[in-house]
């Protein structure tokens, strides 16, 4: 594959936040994600497509280390954060989550206030002194999600409470409310209706500005809306990565021109 | 409002005739239905003969056990004579003390015909001996106590209440007619009739009896004083330390099984023997606790310590269940969530899995306790079916380790007596013990309404 022709281009224009080499995945014997490379860059929003089953979750889902949780899992090859091995032994997962944050398929708030739960990331990672402190990171982050507008006066309600859209965003302050350089979004807005659904990709364009995003969708036009960067999976291999216009307009391989154009899929 | 309507609405057009109409069924319609219909009436059918038998039960014990609250009780003006009750005058306890049952029983008897002359109530038929013999055992007890508890009583003439005997508590309930005391060498037709003149009077009177609810059980001679003080104290102790002991055991145990432990051989064989053991028949758990707690440990026999041991084995199984199963109702989104935040696995449990699980896992050992509390088999082995006069202490002065019965052992030993003044006690028994029973359900119905999530 021509990767790293793209790659190379890719790093003389911005700094790269993760990169990964060779990474396989295995579900006990299933072989779910084959030698995956791709290099993610800072303060970009990365597109992950394909069609279901592919392996995009999966391969999200190994950058903070959620698959740790999947007893069956296991990772193989060489994934890095600013140069750091994600999986060397001396890591702590938890350490590591509240850098890359995550933001869920179907929004998934705890059944607790709304302040509580975008103060729980500050509260257990100590990242407040005083309640002044975790005041200012909860309106930040949710000011951040594009949220503090509709919810200031309700802090103290449940986060249940909330519309889809809402809940969503209440999910990504809560994310953004650890301070992570990185977010991942898997499939946030398939659970939302093309209203909310507006809201959160308008929400996703402005957090690229301060985080890299990697969001994994199945809409193509999503993808198409709000990312620079595309990666296409197939089969459990990254068939094609890079800069999205090029990819929904000219892409080099013949498996991801029959996707955008619904041949697989 | 017809007209109106019709009016606006335009006709139906003319269409084709349909094929096959839908105002008429199929034969195969018409058997899927009547099987439907038939299914329906099955399941009424059930449910009348479970609820007729339900309904049949309560009936039964509720006739039989009512009763039991009430006594027959006389009332009286006694005049306390401070030379018979207090011979050397000093009103020194220990003196006074030597006067017996036998003194107080003679003083009471005496009184009683006083009373009866006084009220010109008809004695004729009715010896003294036999007049005495109305007056229960526990009667005189009860005077002779309260006179030494308060010696100033003495000499003074006060309206004293006490009970009668069984026969005529049973005359009074029923449970003995005329024809049986033609049978009965205990008592005769004319001290019944003398009871009815006394019931007229106003002297003999069934009144609501608080001793069936605090007194301890009593002899054989004297069931109109027993009472199911120590099998409620018993049976509280019991449940408060199986409660204290099951909730930590069953809640980490599930925890470890749910969350931490590994997916093997090991832990396969852990579920099937928690599964295997909540079907292992409670009498097994008896054999099990004489041999480890009373033969092995050697803790006292019929103490509600061992008892509740025996009941928290029983009731492990079941709680552990309870609680996976409300463990596993959390939904996996709610741990990805706060796993993605960073929360370590300890804290997912403590912070989210544990509180949105605990009204299911309230509920779960509620309902354990509550089958504990009406167990009956493992207790009878551990011995504490035993006569137990004497309340325990205080639950923080070793009152666990006094010797105690439960509620429904206390039914079980009380339908095992002779007399059938017992038997209207044990079904006076049940009730008590299905009103908290119901109260435990009830309880653990309204956490389970109050509580309950929806995702
Ligand atoms: N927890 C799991 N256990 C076993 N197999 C899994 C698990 N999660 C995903 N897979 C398998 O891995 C493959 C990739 O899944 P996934 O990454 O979820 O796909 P996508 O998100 O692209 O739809 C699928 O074939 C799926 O069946
Ligand atoms: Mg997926």
């Amino acid at each position: 594959m021509d990767d790293q022709l793209i790659v190379e281009r890719a790093v003389s224009a911005q700094d790269i936040k993760i990169t990964a080499r060779g990474v396989q995945v295995y579900y006990g014997d299933k072989h779910a994600l084959k030698d995956v490379n791709v290099d993610i860059l800072t303060n970009t929003v990365t597109a992950f497509i394909g069609p279901s089953g592919c392996g995009k979750s999966t391969f999200l889902r190994c950058l903070n280390r959620m698959n740790d949780t999947v007893a069956i899992a296991r990772v193989e090859g060489d994934i890095r954060i600013d140069g750091e091995d994600i999986y060397d032994k001396r890591v702590d997962p938890v350490q590591l989550r509240a850098k890359v944050g995550m933001v869920f398929q179907k929004p998934n708030p705890f059944p607790k206030s709304i302040y509580d739960n975008v103060a729980y990331g500050p509260k257990i990672h100590g990242l407040a002194r005083g309640k002044a402190e975790l005041d200012e990171i909860v309106e930040q982050s949710l000011r951040k999600a594009a949220l503090w507008d509709e919810v200031k006066d309700r802090l103290k309600e449940s986060g249940t409470g909330l519309s889809g859209g809402q809940q969503q965003r209440l999910c990504i302050a809560r994310a953004i409310a650890t301070g992570p350089e990185v977010l991942l979004m898997d499939e946030p807005c398939s659970a939302l209706d093309p209203i909310a659904t507006a809201q959160v990709e308008e929400l996703i364009d402005e957090l690229h500005e301060k985080f890299s995003v990697v969001i994994v969708t199945h809409s193509m036009q999503q993808a198409a809306r709000v990312s620079q960067k595309t990666a296409f999976f197939h089969l459990g291999s990254l068939v094609e990565y890079g800069n999205t216009s090029k990819i929904f307009t000219n892409p080099d391989d013949p498996r991801t021109e029959s996707y955008i154009t619904g041949r697989i899929g | 409002m017809t007209d109106a309507t019709s009016a606006n609405v335009p006709a139906q057009p003319e269409t084709s005739a349909p094929a096959s109409s839908l105002l008429l069924q199929t034969d195969r319609m018409k058997r899927r239905n009547a099987a439907e219909s038939r299914f329906k009436a099955y399941g009424i059918v059930a449910i009348c003969v479970s609820l007729s038998v339900l309904f049949i039960m309560l009936w039964t014990i509720f006739s039989d056990g009512v009763s039991a609250f009430r006594q027959a009780t006389f009332s009286f003006d006694v005049t306390l004579d401070a030379a018979r009750l207090d011979p050397n005058g000093n009103r020194q306890r220990d003196e006074m003390m030597r006067v017996t049952t036998i003194g107080y029983t003679g003083l009471l008897n005496d009184n009683l015909i006083v009373y009866l002359n006084a009220r010109a109530i008809s004695t004729e038929g009715v010896t003294e001996r036999e007049i005495a013999a109305f007056i229960s055992r526990d009667t005189p007890a009860r005077l002779r106590h309260m006179v030494i508890e308060d010696p100033s009583l003495l000499g003074q003439t006060i309206r004293f209440e006490g009970f009668a005997t069984g026969r005529i508590d049973g005359y009074l309930k029923g449970r003995v007619t005329r024809d049986s005391a033609e049978r009965d060498t205990n008592i005769s037709v004319a001290q019944l009739d003398l009871a009815d003149r006394m019931v007229d009077d106003g002297l003999l009177s069934l009144k609501f009896n608080w001793g069936f609810l605090t007194n301890p059980d009593a002899s054989d001679q004297r069931p109109e004083a027993s009472g199911l003080g120590v099998a409620m104290i018993g049976s509280a102790y019991m449940m408060l330390l199986v409660a204290i002991m099951v909730l930590p055991l069953g809640v980490s145990a599930s925890i470890y099984l749910e969350e931490f432990a590994p997916k093997n051989r090991w832990t396969d064989l852990i579920e099937v023997n928690i599964s295997n053991l909540a079907a292992v028949p409670s009498i097994v758990y008896g054999i099990l606790g004489l041999a480890i707690f009373i033969n092995f440990a050697q803790f006292p026999q019929s103490s509600p310590l061992v008892g509740a041991l025996v009941l928290t084995l029983m009731t492990l199984p079941t709680i552990i269940i309870a609680t996976r199963a409300a463990i596993r109702a959390v939904p996996p989104s709610i741990r990805d969530a706060a796993m993605g935040v960073g929360a370590s696995k300890m804290q997912v449990v403590f912070h989210h899995v544990l509180p949105l699980a605990a009204p299911g896992i309230l509920t779960g050992t509620i309902l354990g306790l509550a089958s504990a509390l009406g167990e009956t088999a493992p207790l009878l082995l551990i011995g504490m079916v035993a006569f137990v006069a004497n309340y325990p202490s205080g639950p923080l002065d070793g009152g666990v380790l006094d010797p105690a019965t439960a509620l429904p052992v206390q039914v079980y030993s009380w339908a095992s007596r002779a007399d059938p003044a017992f038997i209207e006690r044990s079904a006076g028994a049940i009730i008590v013990l299905l009103a908290f029973l119901l109260i435990m359900n009830i309880l653990a119905i309204v956490l389970r309404r109050r509580f309950e999530r929806r995702w």
